[in-house]
């Protein structure tokens, strides 16, 4: 495998991890606040359609990331309302409304367009262009460095570079400021939280917003950026992969980066199956690395990383107790 | 000592739970500036009456005032700014936070936490050299023994600059030298000025510390004395309602042929910590022997590997025949068979399921036995719930109702159905952890006298406890662990508290 080769497939891995990255940190405000969120898949899926569609109809990718964005804080809305204020089981409200995102986007999209379910394709100012960045071309001829500045870290869409500032900022929050401490409390435990005299069901509610937000981008960049439109079930099951991310990161936003680019890389390879083959020195069938992302995350999540401690109250409603 | 005033006067306080009134026209006032107690049974409304003060419930009638002024409490924060600081039994700590940390929760400065953790240092500094109250700021929770998580509790009120400190149960989870530390440090805030209240069963904390004691009984003010004016007979009385014996009565042991001999034992837990270091004893028929120690010392894991429940190695015989320590053999059901009966030192965990009934409780290690079977295939679940009304009966479980799952009964009276299942089998011998930890002084009577009677009628007995107390004046002979060793043998009548 030659030098140009590798830098492609770095390209591929840094543009398919970003939606992981975002869905990853969504999960993890979400969690860290002690409620689990089954439902990441749902909510992209859901903010997928709606930036989509509002794209489309607007000519205004900003308008579509904010459709995105309004779309999956309804969902994180009504998971919090299911599981914070009626103290439902989380996991169940999770999965009630991936089912409800994989219907009703399919749904809503065959109304607008009657396409078949999927949206007109994106063209011009409804979809996000590469940035290039500050003196990619110029120095695009210096060696080894050159071409790795020109051809992997620059020239993204916007909500890339978004994606990847968020990790420093998110640990940010939550180690440097009181509301990251009072997240992570909550999440450890909520009695605590409580007789400090803090709202446990606010605290709670914001970090479903926020995994509401991020949820959104990670959809609206997956068919306005990545893509060019949206089309049925086509998060294929990266929230999932997210989840597992958060586990393999044990629910820390720097090594959340890494998980979730070790699974973009892996996502990457299923799309050169030239490059393992010639690695390799054998044929390995393309369904085989097709799979591979997702035999990873049964690994992951079958506890083959070593031991993951979750944040302590998590899943488990708060009952206020004498 | 109260000429400042009342810190805190509760005035016709009521509060019901649905039909259950767990507050009845309470009025109780504590002197600024002096350590009051408050002392009742289980249920007695003690807890309800805090919660009521620190924000937690509202009552349904009645008057708070806080240094004799009209304060309403509807929540935690308008407590923590009347100046109210509580200590929780169940400690309120986010484990794997640092001290500071847990000290700065909901009192931050501003939304950075840099200056907030820099003034929580420093005034933690101070905090710890008025107060004999050191602990490391930088010290992870689940890093610290529970002595040290208490203090930071202690520190967090302090923090929030409490003047009225409220401890509920405080000593249950200390080791006595710590106890000692927490009242030196008790009476130091009181006396700088503080009022501290403290809520316990223990009558002889209340005596060594207290200055004012108010005494609850079912959901009634009974009366506040002096201490120095009262006993603890006098306060047994008072929560109870009835004359109580505090010392166990029993004869000299009438002791015969050995029943339990256990040689070298150890065991190594799952973490290949060796817990317990090869303990040698021996239990004769008609003796209780003790096992004294702070907790953590390897007496859980002796009960464990006897009751079937921990591997183990050495050698264990029981009537002579030799018990399997591992493999086949080895578990709570073999142990039962050769006459083992084992009251765990967890009893909401290994001893009960909280949300079956009574009757399935009571047949819980025993629901094979002959009495308990219709037929090949069914159970008698008549006969078993007409057994369990008797064993209720027996044991004065209230309410006595076998239907009943099992947390809606208090402590005690769970307690109670525990011993009740294994005592009625008459063992050879009872294995019986903290038999009396969170149980009321009526029913710990009642307990220790069932465990007295076991003795009398010639079984072989093995105690494990945390209360000396318990263990002086229940046992025959007392072995003392320390580190997984038994460091040696006691008589119950010269030993002291320190050893």
């Amino acid at each position: 495998m030659d030098y140009a080769t590798l830098l492609q497939l770095l390209d591929t891995t840094i543009r398919l991890a970003t939606p992981l990255l975002f869905a990853c940190l969504a999960g993890l405000y979400s969690e860290r606040a002690g409620i689990f969120d089954i439902g990441l898949e749902g909510k992209m899926l859901m903010a997928a359609m709606a930036s989509a569609s509002v794209a489309y109809l607007t000519g205004s990718v900003w308008m579509g990331v904010l459709a995105g964005i309004g779309a999956s804080l309804i969902l994180a809305g009504i998971h919090g309302i299911a599981s914070i204020t009626f103290r439902g089981n989380q996991l169940i409200s999770g999965v009630a409304l991936n089912f409800v995102a994989s219907g009703i986007t399919v749904l809503v999209a065959q109304r607008l367009f009657g396409q078949g379910g999927r949206t007109p394709p994106l063209e011009g100012d409804a979809r996000f262009a590469p940035i290039t960045l500050p003196f990619a071309e110029a120095l695009r001829d210096v060696p080894i460095l050159g071409p790795l500045y020109y051809e992997v870290i620059s020239g993204h869409p916007f909500l890339v570079y978004l994606g990847f500032a968020t990790v420093p900022l998110t640990w940010w929050v939550l180690y440097r400021t009181r509301f990251g401490l009072r997240l992570r409390a909550v999440g450890e435990n909520p009695a605590a939280v409580d007789t400090a005299g803090i709202s446990v069901v606010g605290l709670r509610f914001a970090a479903v917003a926020i995994t509401g937000v991020l949820c959104g981008l990670a959809g609206a960049y997956m068919a306005t950026a990545l893509q060019a439109g949206f089309g049925r079930e086509m998060t294929a099951g990266r929230g999932y992969i997210a989840l597992a991310a958060l586990i393999f990161a044990k629910w820390r936003p720097v090594a959340a980066l890494w998980a979730c680019l070790l699974f973009g890389f892996f996502q990457a390879l299923a799309l050169r199956p030239d490059v393992v083959e010639g690695v390799l020195q054998f044929k390995v069938p393309v369904t085989f690395l097709d799979a591979l992302p997702y035999v990873l995350t049964v690994l992951v999540l079958a506890g083959f990383v070593g031991k993951a401690i979750p944040p302590r109250a998590g899943g488990e409603p708060y009952v206020k107790e004498r | 000592m109260a000429q400042g005033g009342y810190a805190i006067e509760l005035r016709g306080i009521s509060k019901a739970f649905g039909p259950v009134q767990a507050n009845r026209d309470i009025s109780v006032a504590v002197p600024k500036g002096t350590i009051h107690g408050i002392i009742g049974e289980n249920g007695a409304g003690k807890s309800t009456l805090m919660s009521i003060l620190y924000g937690f419930y509202r009552a349904d009638s009645g008057e708070i005032l806080i240094n004799g002024t009209p304060t309403t409490i509807p929540d935690s924060q308008s407590a923590i700014r009347a100046g109210i600081g509580m200590v929780f039994q169940h400690f309120k700590l986010v484990q794997n936070f640092t001290v500071l940390e847990n000290v700065i929760l909901g009192a931050e400065e501003g939304a950075m936490l840099a200056r907030s953790l820099s003034k929580a240092r420093k005034v933690l500094g101070d905090l710890s050299r008025e107060y004999e109250l050191d602990v490391d700021p930088d010290a992870v929770i689940e890093d610290l023994s529970v002595g040290h998580q208490q203090r930071v509790e202690i520190l967090k009120a302090l923090y929030r600059q409490a003047d009225i400190l409220i401890l509920d149960e405080p000593t249950g989870v200390l080791t006595p030298a710590e106890a000692d530390h927490l009242f030196r440090i008790l009476r130091g805030l009181r006396d700088q000025g503080k009022t501290v209240i403290l809520i316990t069963h223990k009558l002889r904390e209340i005596m060594e510390t207290t200055d004012n004691v108010s005494v609850m009984r079912r959901g009634t003010m009974v009366g506040t004395v002096k201490t120095a004016q009262t006993s603890p007979e006098e306060l047994a009385e008072l929560m109870v309602g009835r004359k109580v014996l505090l010392e166990v009565e029993k004869a000299p042991p009438t002791v015969g042929r050995t029943v339990l001999s256990v040689e070298n034992l150890s065991v190594t837990d799952e973490h290949g910590v060796i817990r317990l270091k090869g303990v040698s004893f021996d239990i004769k028929a008609g003796e209780i022997l003790g096992i004294a120690g702070v907790a953590g010392n390897g007496q859980s894991e002796l009960l464990e590997a006897l009751g079937g429940i921990a591997r183990a190695t050495g050698r264990v015989t029981l009537n002579g025949a030799e018990l399997p320590l591992s493999g086949a053999g080895a578990d709570g059901r073999s142990r039962r068979a050769a006459g083992i009966a084992h009251v765990p030192e967890d009893r909401q965990h290994l001893g009960l399921i909280m949300d079956f009934t009574a009757w399935e409780n009571v047949a819980f290690g025993y629901h094979d036995a002959p009495e308990y079977q219709k037929n090949a295939l069914f159970m008698d679940n008549d006969a078993l719930r007409a057994d369990t009304a008797r064993k209720m009966e027996r044991f004065d479980v209230r309410p006595p109702i076998p239907s009943l799952p099992a947390k809606s009964f208090s402590g005690g009276n769970q307690q109670k159905i525990v011993v009740a299942r294994e005592i009625e089998r008459h063992p050879d011998l009872l294995l019986i952890g903290q038999p009396t930890r969170g149980v009321d002084i009526g029913a710990i009577e009642f307990i220790h006298k069932q465990i007295v009677a076991l003795r009398d009628a010639g079984k072989a007995i093995l105690l494990v406890s945390v209360e000396l107390d318990e263990i002086r004046s229940l046992s025959d002979r007392i072995a003392v662990m320390f580190d997984g060793r038994i460091m040696g043998f006691r008589d119950p009548e010269t030993t002291d508290e320190r050893e």
